[in-house]
Order: C-alpha cells, then sequence, then structure tokens
C-alpha cells in the first residue's frame, strides 16, 4: 500500500513497502504494535504528570505490548471498585496498567491511548455520573481526535427500573466506534446486582489483551505519523493580508451569572495551517464591521450597498467596502475635518481650530462616525468622497491563553466583549462583538500570528511573578500550561485581579488545579467590589511586598499584562513602592533598582 | 456483659482506628474537631472547606452546599460550583422569643438570601451564607443566646419536644426537661468558642469530651420528647423517644421508645426504616441518667465501619432488643419500669386559634414546607417580622415545619389578628385536609444528595392530587402526605400515608400504609415512577377509599385492608 507522500520521504515508504511485503500477519500485528509506541514517543513529547505508564513509557520497556488505560467513570464509588479489580487482572497478565478517574483524566492524552477499557455508570436520567461529564462532552465535542489506532471495551453499570438503563455506557460505546475505534469485545450493561457480570466481563476483556488474540490494528504508517505533525514549514504562508480562516471549536462566557462583565473563552482550530506560536504572543482577528451598523450607516446617507467603489484601484461594492476595508465605528480627527469640509458644518469647523483639542477629543469620545453622520446628514454624498475620510479596518490582537505544545493546533483566547450605550444606543466592539456572535457550528475567524518576543517565558528554571487583571490574565494560562507541558522547574507567582470572586475568576478551576499540582506555587487574588476598601492587584503586590521582593532577589522575571491605562502605572508604582521599603532604597533607587529591571528584561509589559 | 453473652465487638470502638471506617480517624486526629477549619475560612481561592473541614463543620451545625440549579453551567464556565453554607440553629422544642425572631430576620436579609426555613425537627436554617459571612452570622445568633453546636454531626441532634399548646402545663414541664436534655448531650469542646467567636484556647482540666470521647458517636443521635394524644414529633423515629406521661397536668415520667430511624438507600435491602421500640418507663428524675445509659450503648456498640449501618436502629436490630434493653438498665443501675398507657391520635398539626388552659391564645399558622420568604403576593417574611416587633407573643416551630404564634393575652390577640390578616395569613381554611398535612423536605436546589426536586415540586403535585379529592369528595379529609428528594427520609416520608421519595429528576417511589398517628410505617406500592403513574395510582386507590371505607377508618389503614400494600409490622421487614 502507499502511504501518503505528505507523512513518508520517498526512500522511507519504498523501505516500510520492501517491509510490509515480507511479513506475515503475526508479524505485522507486533510491527505495528512497535511503531504505535514509536509513534507515540515521536508525538506530543509531553510530559504526563498523573500517569504511571504512558504508552511512551509502554514502548520503551516492552516495544510489542500496547498500552492499557482503564478509564472509569463513578459518582457512587462502584465504578472504581470495578476498575481497580480490573487492572489488578490486567496487571497480573502482565500488561502495562493506567487506571484514571475520568474526573480528572487530561482530555488531551487520549489521541495518544492505544488499548482503552472504559467502565460507566449511568446517574440522573440517564446521564454520566457528574463528575464525568466534562469528559462525555469533550468525547461528543468536535475536538474529540481521531481514534483509528484504539481498541476498546466498555462496561455499564446501571439500574433496570430506569428507563435510560445504562445510558451513559451505550452513549460511550457509541460514539468511541464512531470516533474509528474499535471493539475488542462487545459492551456489556450490568444491573445494581453487577458483581457476577462485571467480573465475567473482567474475564473476557483481559483474556483479549494478550497478544495472539489481537484483531489486527490499522497497518504501519497511520500509526507511526506522529498526530501533531503539521510542520511549520510553510506556516508562514499566513499572515494579515492572507489570513487563516480558523474553525471555532468552542465559544462560551467565562463570567458566571450576574457578572458586570462578559468575558468569552474562544478555542479555534489552526488544523492544517501549519501556524505555530510561542506562549506570550498574541493572534491577530481580521475582523468584519456589523452588517447592521453598515446598513444603518447607508441608509442615514441614502447609499446603495451596491453602489460600486475604488479602493486601493480595486473596485468593490460600497457595502462591502464598509463591511471589511473600514473603521466606521470610532472617528478620527481626520474624519472631523473631512466632514467639516463635505457639509461645511460651523460646529465641526469650529472643533479643528489648533486651541480646540480638548474639546475634539471630548466630541470624538461621544460622536461616533454614525452619531456625526445623523447629526450633520450629508445625504446622497459621492460613495467615494466618504470612503476618503475613512481609515482602514485593523485587525485586532488577543494574547493567546494557550500553550501550542500543550494543546497541539488549537489557540486559546480569552476576550472581554466590549458592549457600551452612546446616545441610547447599544454598541459593540468591533472585534470582540464579531467573535461574541461566531458561535455556530462551522463558523470560522480569520487570524494570523502575531509574535511577540519581548513577552516570551524564561528559562524553565527561572521564577516568574505574573501580574494581570481581567483579559490581562490570557497569556499566564498559555505559561502555566507551557511549564507544565515542559516539566520545567521554576516556581511561578500569579497575582489576579477582576471585580467579583463569584463571577469574574477568569478560569477558576484551573488555576486550583494548578496549584495543587504544584506547577503554580502561588497565587494571590484582588477582587475590587467584593470588599470595602476596594483592592487591586498593585494593593495585593504591596501587601505581598517582602516576598515579592525577595523574589526579585531570587532573580525572578516579572510579567504585566492587562489594562495599559489605569493598572500598569498604578503596578509600577506599587513596585517601586515594594523596592524601597523591602530593598532599603530611597525613591531614586528603587526607580533605578526597576529601571535595571527593565534593561535587563527581566521586568515584561504587555499592555492594552 | 450482661446476660453473660458477649456481644460481636469486631466493629464497634473497642477496635483500633485503623480498623475503622475513614470517619473514625478523621474525628479522633480532628483535635476535638478544630481540624483546620480555620485555615479553610481564611482560604481565599475557593469558597469552599476542605472536604475533611466541611465533615467538622457539621458537629457545629454547619453544612457546606453548593447552588445546584447552577452546577453545570459554572462547570462549563471553568468556575468552581457556587459553594455556600447552611447553617441549622439549635433550638431545643422549637420555642423562639420574638428578640431572637428578630435576629434570624436580619441575619437571614443581610447573609441568608432573605429567607428562613423551618424544619422537621423544629429549628431554622440559613441556606446560601457565604464562608467569610460564618462567623459573622453564629456570633449574631450568639446575641440572642442561640447557637449552632451539633445541629449536625456524629452526636446528639436538635432535641424535640411536642408543641401542642392545650398542655401548657405539662408541655411547660416537658419543655424544660427537653432544653436541659440538649444542653446535656451537646458536645462540650472549646473548638466552637475559638473557632466561631475567635475566643482564646483555654487549657482544660480533664478530658475536653468526658461522654463522647474522640470519636463522638458512630453516627447521628435523635432525641424527642412526644406529649399525648399528640404525636406531632413522631417520636418513633427518634433513636431516642420519650414519652411523656401526667397526671391532672402534672408531669409523672416517661415512657423510653428506643431505635427510631427512617434513613435507607435504594437497591439496598440492609438499609430500612425503623420505629423506635417502646422498652419500659421511667420516672421523671432518670431522664438525664437514662439519656446517658441510651446514649452510652450506642457510643461504644454501635457500627464504625460502614456509616450506612451504623444507627442506632441497626445496633438493637443486630445486638438484639433484649440485650441492649439490658445492657441499658445495667448502665441506669435499675430495671425500667413497665410502659404506662398512653395513646396518640395524630402526628399533624391542629391549624388556627387555640386557647391554652391558662387562658392564654396560641395560633398555629400554616407554613408551606416550612419555606419563610416574601413572595409579591404573600409578604410572609415581613408579616412574621412585624408580629415579632409586637412583642406580643412567642414563637414555636412545629415538627410539620409550621409555626405556632403563641402565648398571647387574650387583650393582645385582636392586634396580632390584625396584622395576620393585613398580610393575609389567616388563610389556612381554604386548605384541603391534605396540604394541612403536607411535608416536603429541602432538596433542590442545596441539599447535596437530593435525587429529585421536592419542596419545590409537592405544591403543584398537591393542586393535581386535589383535583382527584374533589371529584371524590375527598376536600377536607386529613391524609397525611410527605416528599422527600432522596431516601433519607428528611420529611418523614415513610410514616406518611402518602409517601413519596425521589429516585431521579422526576421519578420517585411511592409508598402507602402508615399509620395517621406515626404508629406504623408504610409499604412501598410503585418504584421509580413519574407524575402520570403517581396520579393515576392516587385516583384508584383514592376513590376506592371514598367509596369503600368504615366509618372513621384512615386512608393508610383502608390502603392495608383494601390489600394495595401489606402491613409493614417490623422495619427489618420494609425492603421484603
Ligand atoms: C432540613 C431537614 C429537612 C426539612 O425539610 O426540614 C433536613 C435536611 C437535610 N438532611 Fe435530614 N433533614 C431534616 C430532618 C431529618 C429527618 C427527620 C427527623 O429527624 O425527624 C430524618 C429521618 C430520621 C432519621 O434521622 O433517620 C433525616 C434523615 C437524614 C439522613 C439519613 C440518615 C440515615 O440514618 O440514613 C441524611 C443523610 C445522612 O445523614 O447521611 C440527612 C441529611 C440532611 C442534609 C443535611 C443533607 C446533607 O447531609 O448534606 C439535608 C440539608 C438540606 C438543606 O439544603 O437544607 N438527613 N433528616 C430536617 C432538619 C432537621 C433538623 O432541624 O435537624
Ligand atoms: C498585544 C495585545 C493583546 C491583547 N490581548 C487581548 C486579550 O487577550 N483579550 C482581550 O479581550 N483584548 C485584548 N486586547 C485588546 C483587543 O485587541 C481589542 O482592543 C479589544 O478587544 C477591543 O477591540 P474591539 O474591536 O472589540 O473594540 P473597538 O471596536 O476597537 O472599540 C473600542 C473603542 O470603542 C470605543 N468605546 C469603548 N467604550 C466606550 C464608551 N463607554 N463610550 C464611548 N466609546 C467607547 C472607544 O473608541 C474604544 O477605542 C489586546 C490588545 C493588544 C494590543
Ligand atoms: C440518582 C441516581 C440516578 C440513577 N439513574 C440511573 C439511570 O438513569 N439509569 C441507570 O441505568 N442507572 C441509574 N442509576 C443507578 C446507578 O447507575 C447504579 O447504582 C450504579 O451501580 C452506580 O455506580 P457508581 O457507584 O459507579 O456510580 C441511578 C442511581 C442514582 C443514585
Ligand atoms: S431527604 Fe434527601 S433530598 Fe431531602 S433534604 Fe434530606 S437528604 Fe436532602
Amino acid at each position: 500500500m502507499q502511504p501518503p507522500a505528505s507523512i513518508l520521504t520517498p526512500d522511507q515508504g519504498e523501505q516500510v513497502d520492501r517491509l510490509a511485503a515480507s511479513l506475515d500477519r503475526d508479524q505485522a500485528i507486533w510491527l505495528s504494535g512497535y511503531f504505535a509506541g514509536v509513534g507515540d514517543r515521536a508525538g506530543t513529547g509531553l510530559s504526563e504528570p498523573e500517569r504511571d505508564a504512558g504508552p511512551g513509557a509502554g514502548a520503551e520497556t516492552a516495544p510489542a505490548t500496547r498500552s492499557l488505560t482503564i478509564l472509569f467513570a463513578t459518582e457512587t464509588g462502584n465504578g472504581r471498585e470495578l476498575a481497580r479489580s480490573l487492572a489488578d487482572a490486567a496487571r497480573a497478565k502482565g500488561a502495562e496498567t493506567r487506571i484514571a478517574d475520568m474526573a480528572d483524566y487530561r482530555t488531551r492524552a487520549l489521541r495518544d491511548e492505544q488499548d482503552l477499557l472504559v467502565i460507566t455508570s449511568t446517574h440522573g436520567e440517564g446521564d454520566p455520573p457528574q463528575p464525568a461529564l466534562g469528559f462525555f462532552e469533550f468525547l461528543d465535542s468536535r475536538k474529540a481526535p481521531k481514534l483509528e489506532h484504539v481498541r476498546f471495551a466498555v462496561l455499564g453499570l446501571g439500574d433496570s427500573t430506569y428507563e435510560h438503563y445504562c445510558g451513559a455506557a451505550r452513549r460511550i460505546d457509541e460514539r468511541l466506534a464512531a470516533l474509528g475505534a474499535q471493539r475488542f469485545t462487545h459492551r456489556v450493561d450490568c444491573d445494581v446486582d453487577y458483581e457476577d457480570d462485571a467480573a465475567a466481563w473482567i474475564k473476557t476483556v483481559v483474556a483479549a489483551l494478550t497478544p495472539t488474540e489481537l484483531a489486527p490494528a490499522p497497518a504501519g504508517p497511520s500509526i507511526v505519523a506522529p498526530r501533531n505533525d503539521a510542520a511549520p514549514a510553510a506556516g508562514a504562508a499566513f499572515d494579515k493580508k492572507h489570513p487563516f480562516c480558523a474553525a471555532v471549536l468552542d465559544n462560551l462566557v467565562l463570567t458566571g451569572r450576574g457578572s458586570t462583565k462578559e468575558t468569552r473563552h474562544l478555542e479555534l482550530s489552526l488544523e492544517g495551517s501549519g501556524l505555530r506560536y510561542e506562549p506570550g504572543d498574541a493572534l491577530g482577528v481580521v475582523a468584519r464591521n456589523d452588517p447592521a451598523l453598515v446598513a444603518m450607516l447607508l441608509e442615514r446617507l441614502g447609499l446603495s450597498a451596491d453602489a460600486p467603489v475604488t479602493v486601493k484601484r480595486e473596485t468593490m461594492s460600497l457595502g462591502e467596502a464598509l463591511t471589511g476595508t473600514f473603521e466606521i465605528t470610532a472617528a478620527t480627527p481626520r474624519f472631523l475635518d473631512h466632514w467639516a469640509e463635505i457639509t461645511g458644518a460651523a460646529e465641526l469647523a469650529a472643533l479643528r481650530a489648533a486651541d480646540q483639542a480638548k474639546a475634539r477629543a471630548a466630541f470624538l469620545r461621544g460622536h461616533h462616525i454614525i452619531d456625526i453622520v445623523e447629526r450633520f446628514p450629508a445625504s446622497g454624498i459621492d460613495p467615494d468622497r466618504l470612503l476618503a475620510g475613512l481609515r482602514p479596518l485593523q485587525p485586532r490582537l488577543y494574547s493567546f491563553a494557550s500553550s501550542f505544545t500543550a494543546t497541539p493546533d488549537e489557540a486559546h483566547l480569552t476576550v472581554s466583549t466590549v458592549r457600551y450605550e452612546l446616545h441610547d444606543r447599544q454598541r459593540t466592539g468591533v472585534a470582540s462583538g464579531y467573535l461574541a456572535g461566531r458561535t455556530d457550528e462551522d463558523a470560522t475567524v480569520p487570524v494570523y500570528i502575531q509574535s511577540n518576543d519581548h513577552f516570551h517565558l524564561p528559562d524553565d528554571d527561572t521564577p516568574i511573578v505574573m501580574i494581570g487583571a481581567g483579559t490581562g490574565v490570557a497569556p499566564y494560562r498559555a505559561f502555566m500550561q507551557e511549564r507544565e507541558a515542559r516539566g520545567a522547574g521554576g516556581r511561578s507567582w500569579l497575582f489576579f485581579g477582576e471585580r467579583n470572586f463569584r463571577s469574574d475568576f477568569l478560569y477558576q478551576v484551573e488555576w486550583q488545579e494548578l496549584l495543587r499540582r504544584g506547577v503554580l506555587s502561588r497565587l494571590d487574588l484582588a477582587f475590587s467590589r467584593d470588599a470595602t476598601p476596594k483592592t487591586y492587584v498593585q494593593d495585593r503586590l504591596s501587601r505581598q511586598g517582602r516576598d515579592v521582593y525577595a523574589w526579585l532577589e531570587d532573580g525572578a522575571w516579572l510579567y504585566v499584562c492587562g489594562d495599559a491605562a489605569q493598572m500598569a502605572p498604578d503596578v509600577h508604582a506599587a513596585l517601586v513602592g515594594v523596592v524601597a521599603d523591602h530593598g532599603g532604597l530611597d525613591g531614586d533607587g528603587a526607580e533605578e533598582y526597576v529601571a535595571a529591571l527593565k534593561r535587563d528584561r527581566r521586568y515584561r509589559l504587555d499592555v492594552y | 456483659m450482661n446476660g453473660g453473652i458477649h456481644p460481636d465487638r469486631s466493629r464497634d470502638v473497642s477496635q483500633p482506628l485503623d480498623e475503622l471506617g475513614p470517619d473514625e480517624t478523621l474525628k479522633a486526629d480532628s483535635d476535638q474537631l478544630r481540624g483546620t477549619i480555620t485555615h479553610s475560612l481564611a482560604d481565599e481561592i475557593t469558597a469552599a472547606v476542605t472536604a475533611d473541614d466541611a465533615k467538622l463543620m457539621k458537629f457545629f451545625g454547619v453544612y457546606q452546599q453548593d447552588d445546584r440549579d447552577i452546577r453545570d453551567e459554572r462547570r462549563r464556565q471553568k468556575l468552581e460550583p457556587a459553594y455556600f453554607f447552611m447553617a441549622r440553629v439549635r433550638l431545643p422544642g422549637g420555642v423562639c422569643s420574638p428578640s431572637q425572631w428578630l435576629k434570624l430576620d436580619e441575619l437571614a436579609r443581610a447573609y441568608g438570601a432573605g429567607t428562613l426555613r423551618l424544619t422537621t425537627r423544629q429549628t431554622f436554617q440559613l441556606h446560601r451564607v457565604m464562608k467569610q459571612n460564618l462567623r459573622t452570622v453564629i456570633q449574631g445568633l450568639r446575641d440572642v443566646l442561640l447557637d449552632t453546636k451539633a445541629a449536625c454531626g456524629d452526636d446528639t441532634r436538635g432535641v424535640m419536644c411536642t408543641v401542642n399548646p392545650n398542655l401548657s402545663a405539662v408541655h411547660g414541664q416537658v419543655y424544660a426537661l427537653a432544653k436541659q436534655a440538649s444542653d446535656h448531650a451537646t458536645h462540650k469542646t472549646g473548638a466552637y468558642d475559638e473557632i466561631w467567636y475567635g475566643a482564646e484556647r483555654k487549657p482544660t482540666v480533664g478530658p475536653e469530651e468526658p461522654f463522647y470521647g474522640r470519636t463522638y458517636l458512630p453516627r447521628k443521635f435523635k432525641i424527642g420528647f412526644a406529649i399525648p394524644p399528640s404525636n406531632d414529633i413522631d417520636v418513633y423515629s427518634q433513636d431516642l423517644g420519650l414519652i411523656a406521661i401526667a397526671d391532672g397536668g402534672r408531669l409523672q415520667g416517661f415512657n423510653v421508645a428506643i431505635g427510631g430511624g427512617l434513613g435507607r438507600t435504594d437497591q439496598a435491602p440492609n438499609t430500612y426504616p425503623r420505629l423506635a421500640s417502646v422498652i419500659g418507663y421511667i420516672e421523671a428524675d432518670q431522664l438525664i441518667a437514662t439519656i446517658d445509659a441510651v446514649m452510652s450503648v450506642q457510643r461504644d456498640y454501635g457500627d464504625r465501619l460502614d456509616r450506612s449501618h451504623a444507627r442506632f436502629k441497626y445496633t438493637i436490630d443486630d445486638k438484639g432488643l433484649d440485650w441492649i434493653t439490658t445492657e441499658i438498665e445495667r448502665r441506669l443501675g435499675c430495671a425500667l419500669a413497665p410502659a404506662r398507657p398512653y395513646t396518640f391520635t395524630s402526628n399533624g398539626d391542629p391549624l388556627g386559634w387555640m386557647t391554652g388552659e391558662d387562658g392564654r391564645e396560641h395560633y398555629t399558622l400554616l407554613i408551606e414546607n416550612g419555606r419563610v420568604i416574601n413572595t409579591p403576593d404573600r409578604p410572609l417574611m415581613d408579616a412574621l417580622h412585624e408580629i415579632a416587633r409586637t412583642d406580643k407573643c412567642t414563637f414555636r416551630v412545629t415538627p410539620n415545619q409550621n409555626l405556632i404564634i403563641a402565648d398571647i393575652d387574650p387583650g393582645d390577640r385582636p392586634a396580632i389578628e390584625a396584622l395576620m390578616t393585613e398580610h393575609g395569613l389567616d388563610r389556612f381554611e381554604r386548605d384541603t385536609g391534605l396540604r394541612r398535612n403536607a411535608m416536603a423536605c429541602v432538596a433542590l436546589p442545596t441539599c447535596g444528595l437530593a435525587m429529585a426536586e421536592s419542596e419545590r415540586y409537592l405544591p403543584e403535585l398537591l393542586t393535581k392530587i386535589e383535583a382527584i379529592l374533589k371529584t371524590h369528595g375527598l376536600t377536607d379529609e386529613p391524609i397525611t402526605i410527605r416528599m422527600t428528594g432522596c431516601p433519607n427520609g428528611c420529611a418523614r416520608p415513610y410514616i406518611a400515608e402518602i409517601g413519596l421519595t425521589g429516585r431521579a429528576p422526576g421519578k420517585y417511589n411511592l409508598y402507602l400504609g402508615a399509620g395517621f398517628h406515626g404508629q406504623r410505617l408504610n409499604k412501598m406500592y410503585l418504584e421509580n415512577v413519574g407524575e402520570t403513574a403517581i396520579l393515576e395510582a392516587l385516583d384508584q386507590t383514592l376513590g376506592h377509599y371514598a367509596s369503600d371505607r368504615q366509618p372513621g377508618e384512615h386512608f393508610g389503614d383502608f390502603a392495608i385492608r383494601a390489600g394495595y400494600v401489606p402491613e409493614v409490622k417490623e422495619g427489618r421487614f420494609f425492603n421484603d
């Protein structure tokens, strides 16, 4: 058989062909297992702390065996018990066995599985056990990987007096098959007196595990190909001008009920783009204007969307120009001048005077293009003349909230939707509003990578202090994913600030987990609207001054991300204060100490 | 050892900790319930406390819960569950002064989501209290001489006492003893003052818990005092039930009933509800000694390996009632006298106005499922706040989640009555005999163990059943109906003529045939069914009851005579 050219070099291909031709069935099976192991080692290269025997490890010790994972979902503990006895039985057979609770199984490990034994009970009305809901959801989602190389078997625990008897077991059994995995024995559903049936099932699967009885796994190449091998090579192909259309995998609101904000978590797929990024980089989003706003503008100006216009020697419809190429929300001084000339409005003309800078700025804050057009009409204006006053629509940047190493081919963003009212009209930010609307099944977003060298991680052992408010926390999620994936040893300390603990603690459970796993060493929180007096990150920084200074003295790098207007200056001031108080320096000395940090590139900002 | 018989001790406190259940080690190593609670309360990263501390905090009447309505939504949002705490007040006999009411009202509005919950054991619960407000709430209660000690945990729970106001004199005497019993049996650890009041740790002379020791009881232990003819407290559901025997308005002593308990687990036939067995009679002055004797037997012989088999009822059925009785008598130092005759007529509440034998007035107010809250059409919380402010009455929380506005001077009655009419509280006459005798446990969204709705669902189900009652002319017939969201039985559903216990969302077990005054357990009639099946079954059985019942025959008795369910003679046979 011919492996796809993209995967093997021509002479590798030949070698495989020659080898394949010379093999009998058993040898082929043995080799497929062997290559699976190789493939996994060549794979993501992730270190998975919670694994006792990952597939890689399996392959190291005994190349011929396939890795075995027992995955259980339980609410009241029966499933766990059974999983344990299954594990014992399998180990007795000499199989490298890993046992994992779906509740804390890291889903990205799934693509590396080989033999998968699933035990799940059913609760609620045919639902999976509460703790496993996340895993089931992942499996049903578009994020679930193909599993052709996986073989599996499912044991169901249930109660036949319920109408959805063992519903969860049936669901996962069918879904795994749908993802391409092959059963090596049919599913068994157990009633409340599950002991005997379960024991029998365990016997069967453990027997089926022994290599000789294996159904042949799919042959060579499809297994050998490391999963995330979207080589960066041609990656540069996509940029501002030629963005990559990334499919939206997930788009959810992170802020809980009663929040005063709407902050979203987006997951985009870079699969097939060859795009790669580093934690600290940003994703460029080439957004389009809100069609409703375009329509309103055209209506107010008495212009037709189909009117042909020329933009950079290229003709297109006015509608397309206003939607895709020009900024039509906030107005610029230039637009002001332009509109003053067109309409000859005295009020606008007055604002052009050199000494009117303040008034002009205030006016522009309070009047966007649509407001100006409404107040100073110029119906029937020549389309090209209109466009001459507008500036090109700029892409918006969003910090990566994920690590490419940890989530290959995915880009996670943390986006705060800009919503505000002006002249009794609801307005939304161009890009954040555009992204907030990108929720349907087949939604895509045009993107490119904006690398940001000055906000990358130091070497693995250097301690880092991360300070961020609101969406400023995004890159730190990437930092932590990356450091965990690399097994980096350096200490890390996060200062996070938002409004309310209950609703705005972005990625709360992830931080709690990272702390528990020791990836994150310390976490300090400031929720400004929960307590009086209001506390902000800079206040927490000052309160922890002694330790912060100690960290700096230990060579820690300090990162600040988020709001440029308020937070960054306040944090800077607090930092100088900390150094003065605990470094025994006077004002200037402290300023100099912090300046030195900047010079040594140990004090890094990414503010907007 | 009594009677020379040597009982099996392989599962009780005589065994080394590592041979017993994990909770025993937790209690033993907790430094008399201190654990790391103070640390947990200070942790800002989470609104919860550690799993171990959550268990220990129950001994202080504080339960960690979360809003289950939004648990799943928050999981998707990568937020932890919306954790908060339920605080249960210790209120022996349900007696509450106006100033105490006003404080509870104030705390509930400030920290408890604006609602108070009257419980089936005659006390108050505040729900949705945030971790950082717990101390404020508990210290606020202290200001009015209330605490939350032992409202939960492996120790004595809130002590119940009949509130029937017709028997003012005897009630006074029995209530005093109930209060004394509660104070006596409540744990003594200094941890409570240290953690909740911020008190300094005092050096203790001798053991901090003379009775409980380091491992407390194997499980919760419930004490209740009934004053015939009212069995409102369901004395047979208590681990230790005391039935007052009075003579001409003077309390003489008590019949002693042991081994009541209702909790069970579906699909676990070795768990079952059990009604207490009457083992004899004691004089009033033997009360405290008797409580010590009975509780110490459970402390020493209760199962500490399997918590689902640790209640006193199982200790009794395992060791034998006679052996346990003899052991109690041995510890008491004398034999129990034979039980005195008594009669119960009902386990419900007589609603409306009533004049006590001392001529003072009492009004028993029906409070649907014990939920005190303001709704647009019924500002119940405001109304009771107003009434409390008059300072011309006291309050009694009844075991049926109702409230008695008690001890009113006849001269003050008009003023109180006016307030009630003004807020529309005096409308129970409109309610059917079924609704007057209905109870539902809290269940969703706060109860962590709920499998189905209860408090939020029973009212609408009742409306549907009432339609059926109407067609069969049973509108005014008193019939007890009790619903719970899981088999634990918090609203005592197994001693209701119609019992419903949750199995899964929208699914319940239906039980029939219990005794009207709590003297007999009911029996499962339908398993794991939805509303339609429940209504069909009730339409059929109630219809039959309406046509074929004998004079004065209660629905529960009829269900057995008509053969819908067999009579359950003993808890052990409940699952047969
Ligand atoms: C509030 C109350 C129901 C009500 O609507 O009034 C209640 C509510 C709860 N009960 Fe109960 N029980 C309440 C009376 C009862 C009763 C009735 C009684 O005691 O007269 C019973 C049956 C009698 C018995 O104990 O056998 C009862 C048997 C249970 C059980 C089962 C115990 C067992 O032996 O199996 C549990 C679960 C447990 O303890 O493991 C439980 C546990 C609970 C908890 C604390 C759930 C938990 O453990 O996390 C519930 C809190 C729900 C919430 O959000 O408020 N509750 N519980 C009652 C409070 C009484 C009080 O003031 O102390
Ligand atoms: C390196 C970098 C990283 C970034 N990372 C992130 C990130 O991780 N997450 C994130 O959410 N953002 C991030 N941003 C900001 C992001 O790029 C956008 O600026 C932000 O989302 C707003 O863009 P928008 O198109 O939605 O809003 P716009 O259409 O640009 O609207 C913003 C404009 O709306 C107007 N406006 C806003 N409020 C009002 C008001 N109340 N009254 C009148 N006018 C008002 C103002 O003119 C303002 O300039 C980052 C920016 C940079 C430079
Ligand atoms: C609240 C609840 C709901 C349940 N719902 C179902 C159901 O819908 N279908 C089913 O087959 N079993 C159902 N069951 C039965 C459980 O699946 C069964 O008890 C199983 O053995 C539990 O295994 P676990 O301890 O591993 O969770 C339910 C059990 C509970 C407690
Ligand atoms: S009966 Fe079950 S659901 Fe109802 S309150 Fe008790 S424990 Fe909760």
